[in-house]
């Protein structure tokens, strides 16, 4: 992980070369990018007129104290929100440079694009262990069993659940732990092979040693996917980020690489926040 | 147990705790009553149905259709041909009908048809069984100017819908939201994760209601005197006169010979075991196909 900091060069600039020349190194560029994107809950401001980019390849991470935007913003970034009536958004989120709001663009390809795990574990009741990591393969139009059956493996090995459920695919999926099934919730999302996955606070409803293989996950998946992770936790967001935004009373304060925002932060705000000052 | 732990029984019985477990056991017995008075009448009546049917039923009574009495009296076999194929089609079309209409209103809340679909339910719900076998009478019947299985079959779908839609709107609300924000999620279109994830998850729940608008429409005269017309001719065309078994109770209950009563009650006893058939059919069915 901290290798991994070293590397890191201020977001303003387009590319960076590594100076040791880690793997880690290519160049930044941004996966995805929002322009003054406002949420609103009827005429109630959610989260206001934030530009934000999310590197590729980089775990971004959203934190603030409760009720400050942080997942608003993030459920902006798949178009959740059209799924709520009273929910407007204004503003600009860009997926490899094309606006996902843009008319004519369709929120269900947005979403296969843009996986999302969420903050309680929800697997499929009625599936198994097997059909729900396929369920979005599956319902895709996806049939040929050795095609699933190498998502399976190749998604629940990324979520680093294989080795516990390899003998029990056939079992319900709410037979797992709490842990395994967010986990298991993963792996579904990872099995589209999405280029962006969202983590909506994906630890707070697990016991720490969860939380471990879960934060241990992330740091390997950087290489397949973009991760955006909002978090409540300080520490988690120090531990597992490359980058960090902070909000607030639904504003962007302040995004910068992680060990920067963390160690020497620009805005007063964010230094009473991390400090413990509040929130 | 080396330390003695008390159970609150061993703390010394007060008055007020005396008084109390004395109120508990009033109260016991009050609802063991209550229960054994709304059972009893149940048990009653399909004591009463299994006696007094199981006498007039034998083979002839499943195989021959209406005969005269002088000839025997034959047997209802028309009736619960006409009734099965009546009450299956009205199944699907109620079952679709109310299906789709219980998804609209739970799953497109917004939906601007759903205020007019609400009340036209709850309408529908209201209305007595005979007035629905008049509408359609009037709709149907007259315009084609013949009493048929279709129209039968029609009028008990209009029995099934109101029951089925409310029943499929009540347990997808059940439903968490978060199965339709992680198949959304997953990339999938609304109607996929409605029909695919949604829906299986609350499937006991609608055949339940599935099966209550079924036994509801079985049970109906009235509405098949309009339409359905009876019969007592054996016929698989329900573009014809149809009977059914709910018709042929209340006609034969009415009439003075023995036979004809002690075929009354075999044919409630028949219908009886119908519904009860169909329900466990289909719990079944749906624990094969989901597991």
């Amino acid at each position: 992980m901290d290798e991994q900091k070293t590397v890191l060069t201020p977001p303003t600039s387009g590319s960076s070369a590594s100076p040791n020349g880690t793997p880690d190194s290519s160049p930044l560029k941004p996966r995805m990018e929002t322009r003054g994107l406002s949420v609103y809950y009827g005429k109630k401001v959610g989260v206001g007129n934030v530009t934000l980019p999310i590197y590729a390849n980089k775990i971004t991470a959203l934190i603030g104290p409760s009720g400050c935007g942080k997942t608003t913003f993030l459920r902006a970034l798949n178009r959740m929100h059209d799924l709520t009536p009273i929910a407007r958004v204004e503003g600009e989120a860009l997926l490899d440079g094309k606006n996902i709001y843009a008319p004519g663009v369709d929120p269900v390809e947005v979403r296969r694009k843009i996986g999302m795990v969420f903050q309680k574990p929800n697997p499929f009741p009625t599936l198994t262990i097997y059909d729900n990591v396929v369920a979005g393969l599956k319902l895709l139009g996806v049939r040929r069993k050795d095609v699933l059956d190498e998502a399976v493996e190749r998604s629940l090995a990324q979520a680093a659940l294989w080795d516990e459920v390899k003998d029990r695919l056939r079992a319900p999926g709410m037979s797992l732990s709490g842990g395994q099934q967010q986990r298991l919730c993963i792996a579904r999302a990872l099995a589209v092979e999405p280029e962006v996955l969202l983590m909506d606070e994906p630890t707070s409803a697990l016991d720490p040693i969860s939380t471990q293989a879960i934060e241990d996950l992330m740091s390997d998946l950087k290489n397949h996917v973009t991760i955006a992770i909002v978090t409540h936790n300080m520490q988690q967001a120090a531990r597992v980020s490359d980058f960090t935004a902070y909000f607030l009373l639904g504003e962007l304060v302040e995004f910068g690489p992680t060990n920067q925002l963390f160690t020497n932060p620009k805005d007063p705000r964010t230094e009473a926040y991390i400090t413990g000052r509040f929130g | 147990m080396s330390a003695p732990v008390q159970s609150p029984r061993s703390f010394p019985a007060d008055g007020n705790l005396r008084r109390r477990q004395l109120w508990n056991r009033v109260m016991l017995v009050l609802l063991v009553l209550g229960s054994l008075i709304v059972v009893a009448p149940l048990v009653l009546v399909l004591g009463a149905v299994v006696m007094k049917g199981i006498a007039a039923i034998n083979l002839a009574f499943f195989l021959e259709p209406f005969r005269p009495l002088d000839e025997g009296g034959g047997g209802l076999a028309h009736a619960i041909v006409g009734t099965l194929l009546m009450n299956l089609l009205a199944l699907l079309i109620g079952g679709v009908l109310g299906l789709a209409g219980g998804i609209l209103l739970s799953e497109y809340p917004d939906h601007p048809i759903n205020p007019t679909l609400r009340v036209i339910s709850d309408l529908l719900n209201g209305l007595p069984a005979l007035l629905k076998g008049l509408v359609v009478y009037a709709v149907v019947v007259i315009p084609t100017g013949q009493f048929s299985g279709y129209a039968g079959a029609l009028a008990l779908a209009l029995i099934m819908v109101p029951i089925v839609l409310r029943a499929t709107e009540g347990v997808l609300k059940l439903v968490p939201w978060s199965v339709r924000e992680a198949g959304l999620a997953l990339g999938l279109p609304r109607w996929r994760v409605i029909l695919s994830l949604v829906l299986p998850a609350a499937t006991s729940g609608v055949i339940t209601g599935l099966m209550l608008g079924f036994a509801r429409a079985a049970g109906e005269a009235a509405p098949l005197y309009f339409t359905a017309g009876g019969s007592q001719l054996l016929t698989f065309n329900l573009s014809q006169q149809v009977e059914s078994l709910a018709l042929s109770i209340y006609k034969y209950a009415n009439e003075p010979s023995p036979l004809r009563q002690e075929q009354a009650w075999a044919a409630s006893l028949v219908l009886t075991l119908l519904v009860l058939a169909a329900s466990l059919l289909a719990r079944w069915a749906t624990r094969r196909w989901t597991s």
